[in-house]
């Protein structure tokens, strides 16, 4: 179970000749990721790791059977990548490229809600179900299979707690890499409805940080619907300075919007409980799963 | 990246959207020279990437050419928010029966554009949707279907116009937007849009701010120097490809990742400290963007001691070791060092380390904790 990916999760990898397109596909592959094809215009005829290259993802999806794409290539193609993956009826395509312009982030956003697919990123770690599918660049070793949802809009971070959670048995269902961009397929509520659903999941960690009004929503979503989940909430940038933007494309506060306190505060009066600090994360899980 | 004014006033212009005119003064003499041009009365302005400016001082009035050159000489010797003013735009004043608001941004929660007009234009829009949202319209542009010469028109007539006016002010419209989108605009924004006594549109001030990520499509604005609006350590770190932000503490910060350096920062206001920066060395970084980024922190005087937190996905803990050690070498680091360091390549990385004598620790908090006492005990 888990949500999105799964064992019947078959993907091509879009960018699958890169440094990093071929890194992770070998990666992806030692953890029993169905890889069935790659992509990369002009290199098609060859071998990547033992998956079969193609010139065009309609070449790729006559040869093999497949719902899923992992996006590698470069920010000023990736948009255009994504499209091709969306247009040939991919349902779920997970965009790792960082840096993609807003103005195309918008149109491949547009485009996958119109023909109703799943865009995960971009600017994501990606998305891992433990021990069933892994499509993204994660260091797999630290996520265990278990009855925690992860929702994150970053990458480090959500391995320090994920650790964190594995140290103390708390495995994970899925975890989502929502992208640490300014506009991203996901939200927190989108995810949350689907862990609502997910039988396997029993409690929902939310990692969310500075910018945007994403984490005062899901806040209002938990409320609203008394959410049936255990819900923790952590969120980075307490003392992040106004107008600047904290690494991330995403992460700036506008003016009073966007602040720390703002989606904290959310959160407290929704009845979530908010960790103080990363390791907190897993310490009121615990006590939350236990009572 | 944020346009100066004159900047966004050729983009406008270019796009026939009528802006006043005017010309751009490096020094007193160019001000004279422009100001001769002009028809008084005048306006000079500082250029700087600074919202908010007029309230700062930046903008003046003038009378004469002697007023207006003056008025430049004063806005010289200025510094607007900390950035020291190093042009000045001198244009004819226009006389405005109304000051309109019109402007096109990014939507993150509908992930589309959207269009903001209001009929009080010439203070923050922000302020003018807090005290009468009800004067603030909102359009949001479906990206596949675009902002069409009859959603300009929808818009005017809201506005409260007819007639020739509502064509002209809609084509103003229209073109902002092809302008917003062709420029790859987070912002554009035209505030006041003034209505003349004689019945004309004048865009009096504009901004716009291009995404950074689309500076490729953009080359004009690839070379443009950083300095002024940010600080040494920001203009050297982008050079770097690393993201730095300065901060008014003394605890240096180096870590991999936006929101892990974020959690970092927390952390050690947590526990009583106060950090001098945030630096993300970003994902895979190699030894040699280690050595930079230490570099970078290191420069600011106010850093009395250094944290840095890797948790190592695509980034090796043993290129950090390496980077760590190449600094110490090349820098000779006399202050004290905190270093986590788990995850890919860990074990290699602490043996790296310990052979060199430096210690690493486990837990980012403890950590924290450390490097906060440390500071303290200073």
């Amino acid at each position: 179970m888990g949500i999105i990916v799964g064992k019947e999760t078959k993907a091509i990898v879009q960018g699958i000749t890169g440094a990093q397109g071929s890194f992770h596909t070998k990666l992806m592959l030692e953890y029993g990721t169905k890889i069935v094809a790659g992509v990369t215009p002009g290199k098609g005829g060859t071998t990547v790791h033992g998956i079969p290259v193609y010139d065009t993802v309609e070449e790729a999806l006559e040869r093999h059977e497949a719902n899923a794409s992992i996006i590698f290539v470069p920010a000023p193609f990736a948009a255009d990548a994504a499209l091709e993956a969306l247009e040939n009826g991919l349902k779920t395509v997970v965009i790792i490229t960082e840096h993609i312009p807003i103005k195309d982030a918008m149109n491949v956003m547009a485009y996958a809600r119109r023909v109703g697919a799943t865009v995960v990123g971009p600017n994501t770690p990606g998305i891992i179900t433990p021990g069933e599918c892994k499509l993204g660049i994660m260091p797999a070793h630290i996520f265990k299979p278990g009855i925690v949802g992860m929702i994150s809009r970053s990458g480090t971070l959500t391995y320090e707690i994920a650790a964190g959670l594995s140290k103390r048995q708390l495995g994970q269902s899925t975890c989502v890499g929502l992208g640490g961009d300014p506009i991203i397929g996901l939200n927190f509520v989108d995810v949350l409805k689907l862990f609502e659903k997910d039988a396997q999941t029993e409690a929902v960690a939310i990692i969310g940080e500075i910018g945007g009004n994403l984490e005062e929503l899901a806040a209002e979503y938990i409320a609203k619907e008394k959410y049936p989940k255990h819900v923790v909430a952590f969120v980075a940038g307490r003392t992040a300075p106004p107008g600047k933007r904290m690494g991330h494309a995403g992460a700036i506060i506008m003016g009073k919007a966007g602040t720390a306190e703002s989606k904290i505060e959310a959160f407290r009066k929704a009845g979530v409980e908010v960790a103080e600090k990363p390791s907190d994360v897993a310490f009121l899980l615990e006590k939350m799963i236990k009572r | 990246m944020k346009l100066l004014e004159y900047e966004a006033k050729g983009v406008l212009a270019k796009y026939g959207i009528p802006t006043p005119k005017g010309g751009l003064a490096k020094n007193k003499a160019e001000a004279c020279e422009i100001a001769q041009t002009l028809r008084p009365p005048l306006v000079v302005k500082a250029q700087v990437p600074v919202a908010g400016r007029g309230k700062a001082g930046g903008i003046l009035f003038a009378d004469s050419v002697r007023e207006a050159e003056k008025a430049a000489e004063k806005l010289f010797s200025m510094q607007i928010r900390g950035i020291p003013v190093r042009s000045v735009w001198i244009e004819e004043k226009v006389n405005a029966q109304k000051e309109l608001y019109f402007g096109m941004t990014v939507d993150r929660l509908n992930k589309t554009y959207v269009i903001i007009g209001s009929t009080e234009g010439g203070m923050e829009i922000e302020e003018v949707a807090e005290k009468t949202p009800e004067k603030v319209l909102r359009f949001s542009i479906d990206p596949l279907h675009g902002f069409r010469s009859y959603h300009a028109r929808q818009i005017a007539k809201r506005m409260g116009y007819t007639g020739s006016k509502l064509s002209m002010l809609a084509n103003i419209f229209h073109n902002l937007y092809r302008a917003g989108v062709d420029y790859d605009a987070e912002l554009i924004e035209m505030n006041p849009l003034a209505e003349t006594f004689e019945g004309n549109f004048v865009a009096v001030d504009a901004r716009i701010i291009v995404d950074d990520n689309a500076l490729f499509r953009h080359p004009e604005y690839k070379d443009r120097p950083l300095e002024g609006e940010f600080s040494p350590q920001e203009v050297e770190a982008a050079k770097n490809d690393l993201a730095y932000v300065k901060l008014d503490g003394e605890i240096g910060v180096i870590g991999n990742g936006a929101g892990l350096v974020m959690a970092t920062l927390d952390a050690i206001y947590l526990y009583g400290g106060k950090p001098a920066n945030f630096l993300d060395v970003g994902g895979g970084a190699p030894s040699e963007k280690i050595a930079a980024a230490l570099r970078i922190v290191l420069s600011d005087p106010n850093v009395k001691a250094l944290f840095i937190n890797i948790l190592g996905g695509i980034t090796r803990c043993d290129e950090v070791a390496k980077g760590i050690l190449q600094a110490k070498d090349k820098l000779g680091i006399e202050k004290p060092m905190v270093i986590r360091l788990v995850g890919t390549n860990e074990e290699e990385g602490k043996r790296i380390l310990a052979e060199a004598g430096v210690q690493v620790l486990d837990s980012m908090e403890d950590a924290a904790r450390q490097v906060v006492e440390i500071v303290k005990r200073m």
